[in-house]
């Protein structure tokens, strides 16, 4: 799972649950894969990012070294900030771990890279 | 009438100039649809004469300003086998050389130089003609005003030109003359070989229901995937319909309500195959096409819960085929009773039990998610299955975001179809607005299952809905 996703995820489908961002992450086996650097991209998706989620993401993961605390101005213009924004959100993945519910300290496994965001039946809200 | 014959096209448009588009003769409902979709992509508005438009007729004639605006929809067309620059055409021989006659020297003078090479072809829709008549045809061509000086080359000439005959649908019996001749200049192909290159045939992971590459290329044309689109498929499957997207350069993810599928453990529906391998997954099948970098991610996820995405995700195209339930089933995760409570030392190895998912509620759901988390101007591109005999316009979804852009029918069999549902979110979501509605419901409070085994049974033929 990449950082770019995690921060589109909530748990505020889980009962009692009223934000459920950021969800936390517990990693236990983290990898780099090469994506091409695509810096039009990375500033399309900055622009709809929850940065302060993504720097909490990072600091969950030790990656947030040299990661600014908010967002730089013009960064669309600014390559090296792309890149360091492009390796956080498509090129580190975490392969193993668990994304944990802000507000009820639920897990939900990663696997394979793979997070299972599924609740069992009796915790489903009915229709959302 | 079988094959219905076309008068002399009046200009549309002074500057225009006129194309012959030559479609494949497949997915007929879908050209023109697929037409529009990429021409409000590239901003290449075309003209033809509607009233006259015929969908069975592979020929249509097509204004467009410039060749710029062909080669444009050449770019993404699947249902496009060629274009070419129209220089006459004509109801009878001597008609279509009486206005090859007429051509404004200037227009064909520079293909008529020394230094261009030449070829000629005859191409007849559905009837044979021998080579020996195809010759005979081409000689018939008024070569007083087509003075070419180059030299022939039969097969990479600098410039082919084409005589075609129409002589009707492929299922009518031809008649002795052609109803239609059109001559002119081949311009380019479409993207007819990309269905090969894609083909599930030769993908690493397919499973019972992955769309086959041509529609799923069809559906994410009509959701103006471009460069950098942001794309999701809530009910990813094996990714099929991702692999088209990310073709035309969409970052794609999905999610997946089954656990083993997403993992490649499933079982395999590759005829013979025993077990998965070990690397079959929706990435992987990216990597193969060379789009690995537009991988994000697959989640296994239920995607009737839509809070599992932060209210201000924003995705350009939402692309899907729901659970029909004829081939896979239509769940999604509850319990049967209020009651249920699962004790915690079986909580971490227990499989959450399903729930039927009716498919009205997929569809009213699908349009309520989309008119949530698509951007505004954002198209929603999904199959909507349907019992033919049964199905009326007000069966599809409304809402009050979204516009209906284009409705497709797909002939499954003499009794079922499916259709593909084009939508365009043209308001901004707002809590207190309106949920999807359906003014008519298809499938009322049977499976689409139930109908589709047993329909003239339970639901006889003459049966009239309320």
């Amino acid at each position: 799972m990449k950082l770019l996703t995690h921060n589109m995820l909530s748990s505020n489908f889980v009962k009692g649950v009223t934000k459920g961002f950021p969800l936390k992450i517990m990693a236990s086996k983290i990898e780099e894969k090469e994506v091409d650097f695509n810096p039009e991209f990375i500033s399309r998706m900055i622009a709809k990012l929850d940065w302060p989620a993504l720097y909490t993401a990072a600091g969950d993961i030790k990656k947030a070294e040299g990661l600014p605390e908010t967002i730089t101005e013009n960064y669309e213009s600014n390559e090296d900030f792309l890149k360091i924004a492009h390796n956080l959100l498509l090129q580190v993945e975490i392969i193993e771990g668990d994304l944990i519910c802000p507000e009820t300290g639920r897990k939900f496994p990663i696997t394979n890279g793979i997070p299972n965001m599924l609740l069992h039946e009796d915790e489903v809200t009915g229709d959302k | 009438m079988a094959a219905s014959t076309k008068g002399k096209m009046q200009p549309v448009c002074n500057t225009c100039r006129k194309y012959l588009f030559h479609f494949a003769s497949e997915h007929f409902e879908f050209k023109l649809a697929e037409l529009k979709a990429i021409a409000s992509l590239t901003k290449s508005e075309f003209k033809i004469n509607e009233e006259e438009y015929d969908e069975k007729n592979p020929f249509l004639v097509v204004e467009l300003p410039s060749e710029d605006h062909v080669h444009k929809l050449l770019s993404r067309s699947v249902l496009l086998r060629s274009v070419y620059e129209l220089w006459a055409e004509g109801q009878t021989t001597e008609e279509l050389n009486n206005n090859i006659r007429q051509l404004p020297s200037q227009f064909i003078s520079p293909y008529l130089q020394a230094d261009q090479s030449f070829g000629i072809r005859v191409e007849s829709f559905n009837k044979k003609i021998p080579q020996n008549i195809k010759t005979e045809k081409i000689k018939a061509l008024p070569f007083d005003v087509l003075d070419f000086q180059g030299k022939v080359d039969l097969n990479n000439a600098m410039n082919t030109f084409h005589l075609f005959e129409y002589y009707g649908y492929e299922c009518s019996k031809p008649p002795e003359y052609p109803f239609h001749l059109y001559f002119g200049r081949w311009i380019a192909g479409g993207q007819r070989d990309r269905i090969q290159d894609l083909h599930l045939q030769k993908r690493h992971f397919i499973g019972n229901t992955s769309m086959d590459a041509g529609l799923s290329l069809i559906m994410s044309n009509m959701a103006r995937v471009t460069n950098n689109s942001l794309v999701l498929d809530p009910f990813v499957g094996t990714g099929s319909l991702l692999v088209a997207a990310a073709h035309h350069g969409g970052y794609v993810m999905g999610t997946e309500l089954d656990f083993l599928l997403l993992h490649g453990q499933g079982k395999p529906s590759r005829y013979k195959q025993k077990k998965r391998a070990s690397d079959e997954s929706i990435r992987r099948n990216l990597e193969q096409y060379g789009t690995g970098s537009r991988y994000i991610d697959a989640i296994v996820g239920d995607s009737s819960k839509h809070d599992m995405w932060r209210p201000e995700t924003y995705f350009d195209a939402i692309i899907t085929d729901p659970p029909y339930g004829i081939r896979e089933p239509a769940k999604k995760i509850g319990a049967a009773s209020d009651e249920y409570i699962i004790s915690e030392e079986v909580k971490d190895i227990h499989i959450p039990q399903k729930v039927q998912y009716q498919l009205s509620d997929i569809f009213r759901d699908l349009l309520n998610f989309a008119a949530k988390y698509l951007r505004l101007g954002g198209r929603l591109v999904f199959w909507f299955p349907v019992i033919r005999s049964d199905y009326l316009e007000s069966n599809i979804p409304r809402h009050p975001s979204f516009q209906l852009i284009a409705n497709c029918q797909q002939p499954l069999n003499s009794k079922v179809a499916r259709r593909l549902i084009t939508m365009e979110k043209i308001q901004h979501f707002q809590e207190s607005s309106s949920d999807a509605s359906v003014d008519q419901d298809h499938y009322e409070d049977k499976s689409f299952r139930q109908r589709y085994f047993h329909q003239g049974k339970e639901f006889p033929k003459n049966e009239t809905k309320s």
